[in-house]
């Protein structure tokens, strides 16, 4: 392979030409599977949004704007969560060290590689309306219908998602803070500032690039997501990635369902294309 | 050391367990109780059983495990071959180029889950090639999905690499083919190993795309899930998700280990 040619000069310039490909042809193979199996079907699903009359019917009904408030909303409002809740774990992991702390972060990378729908599942037997906490309100006053109903409202998406997603902005927090030189802390420490001043005054800017890489992850994934909404099984909670499959596998209705996908798509990949901007002027 | 004082420590740690417990111990834990049990209406699960269980290792539920399993290694193979060819060639590339190849291999990580098998639907529900309702459409779903994650890590695993290596290589008459078999795939096998692993977990636990997919007879573990927990079977269904859990975390585990082993040799 040319590979180790470009690694030694630029590619492409190099004056001895004879007898090898050029760089650019290996990279052919990966870039048309890539095409056969992602790019012209995403290229169908945008011919098919253009059917006559679905984008006006799509964008007119009510549906489809309640969906859409619901996801950025909801993705906003997650992210937010995340990134409060993320920094605060961080911060106690990285500089209040306790036994176990090595332990919490190992738990929080397996968390990671669990499916977002376990959250949601979870969330059934804890606030459900047979689990823990209702359970406990029934053996405490004797009321058989306890107060916790908010799961199959937006509350409850919003719960799991922070809930599945923290761990998103934890990771390069902690990444973040391993590099940090604790020198400044004891520094800051040694001439009189509280605790909570070094976390505003030191921390914090420390970790602004992480956090808006983490965040912004974190809000593309939010937007994406569709097992935490699909298992709360709420009527009433329609996000975007919903109306795509309740349009194609439930109704049948593929123009639709391609002209919501098509409105995803712009919206997510608008944001990460800012994400991978952010994280790279972060180093991330 | 952030906190000195003693009650400061104390604090922060309460603070942490208030909101690591709840929020993320807790619901691990509920999920396993409550797939032990037939019952739960109190505050605490009640009519401890392994039914659950024996009905997960049988019949469909069996079939659904081997179902994800195949699909998941399936799919991680080919999304690592073509992952690691796209980062290799990106990393001979320029600048620019890299930074177009970069650009095309995230996209499905950007583009929701629903939308590739949606995309993947439309494409292969009509000529030429027709896949639709045959397990073949949820395998190529799975591995668009977690290509991009292992061109992600191959790739940062390149940046990374010690370039003296290869040169020394190139510099006493290795041809760039023997570089790349003997000097740089060895030296990236770590890599590639953690790179499996991630898209073996990640298939495993995939439910939008094959939501939109799955045939009848190609059915995976979480699509169980979903379908048992939607008829209101929860403890049927936690227990699945337990076995899902366990399956995923066995073969990191696994991966691991050849890992650890492969560094030390």
């Amino acid at each position: 392979m040319a590979s180790a040619v470009g690694a030694a000069a630029p590619a492409g310039r190099a004056p001895t030409r004879r007898r090898t490909t050029p760089v650019w042809v290996w990279a052919l193979p990966p870039v048309a599977v890539l095409a056969l199996v992602f790019l012209y079907p995403l290229a169908l699903v945008v011919q098919e949004s253009l059917a006559p009359g679905a984008y006006t019917d799509v964008l007119a009904s009510a549906s489809f704007r309640e969906a859409l408030g619901t996801t950025v909303w909801l993705a906003v409002a997650s992210t937010a969560g995340c990134l409060v809740l993320g920094f605060v774990l961080a911060v106690v992991i990285a500089f209040v060290p306790f036994p176990g702390g090595k332990a919490v972060a190992k738990f929080i990378d397996v968390f990671l590689s669990f499916p977002s729908f376990l959250i949601t599942l979870a969330l059934l037997f804890l606030y459900g309306t047979v689990g823990m906490a209702n359970g406990l309100w029934t053996d405490v006053t004797g009321d058989p219908a306890g107060p916790f109903r908010f799961l199959t409202t937006p509350w409850g998406v919003l719960l799991a998602e922070i809930t599945y997603f923290t761990p998103f902005v934890v990771r390069p927090l902690l990444a973040a803070f391993s590099q940090m030189e604790t020198a400044q802390l004891e520094v800051a420490s040694s001439l009189g500032a509280r605790p909570l001043r070094i976390v505003r005054q030191v921390i914090l800017p420390e970790a602004l690039p992480a956090l808006a890489a983490g965040g912004s992850l974190v809000l593309v994934l939010c937007l994406n997501e569709f097992g935490i909404v699909l298992f709360t099984g709420a009527k009433g909670v329609t996000t975007l990635p919903m109306l795509v499959y309740g349009k194609a596998i439930l109704e049948s209705d593929y123009a639709a369902a391609c002209v919501v996908a098509v409105v995803n798509v712009a919206l997510s990949v608008g944001l990460y294309a800012l994400y991978r901007g952010v994280s790279r002027r972060a180093g991330a | 050391m952030l906190v000195h004082s003693r009650t400061g420590r104390w604090t922060a740690w309460i603070v942490f367990a208030v909101l690591f417990v709840p929020l993320f111990a807790l619901p691990l834990l509920v999920i396993v109780a409550a797939s032990f049990s037939t019952n739960w209406s109190g505050a605490l699960p009640s009519g401890p059983t392994t039914a659950h269980y024996a009905a997960a290792v049988r019949g469909e539920s069996l079939q659904a495990l081997t179902t994800s399993l195949v699909t998941a290694v399936t799919a991680s193979l080919i999304a690592l071959t073509v992952g690691t060819w796209a980062a290799l060639a990106g990393a001979a590339l320029g600048r620019k180029g890299k930074r177009v190849l970069d650009a095309l291999f995230m996209l499905p990580v950007a583009v929701p889950s629903v939308v590739v098998g949606l995309a993947v639907l439309v494409a292969y529900s009509q000529p030429p090639v027709l896949l639709n309702g045959t397990r073949w459409i949820v395998i190529l779903a799975h591995t668009v999905l977690v290509t991009a994650f292992a061109h992600q890590s191959v790739s940062a695993a390149i940046e990374r690499l010690d370039p003296m290596y290869e040169q020394a290589a190139a510099g006493l008459g290795a041809r760039p083919s023997y570089v790349l078999l003997r000097v740089r795939l060895p030296l990236l096998l770590p890599s590639l190993n953690a790179a499996a692993g991630l898209c073996f977990a990640l298939s495993m636990g995939e439910l939008s795309a094959t939501m939109m997919l799955y045939p009848p007879d190609w059915m995976p573990l979480p699509v169980l899930v979903f379908t048992a927990t939607d008829r209101g079977s929860l403890f049927t269904g936690s227990a699945l998700a337990v076995v899902l859990m366990t399956a995923t975390l066995l073969v990191l585990l696994a991966v691991s280990r050849i890992r650890n082993r492969a560094s030390f040799r």
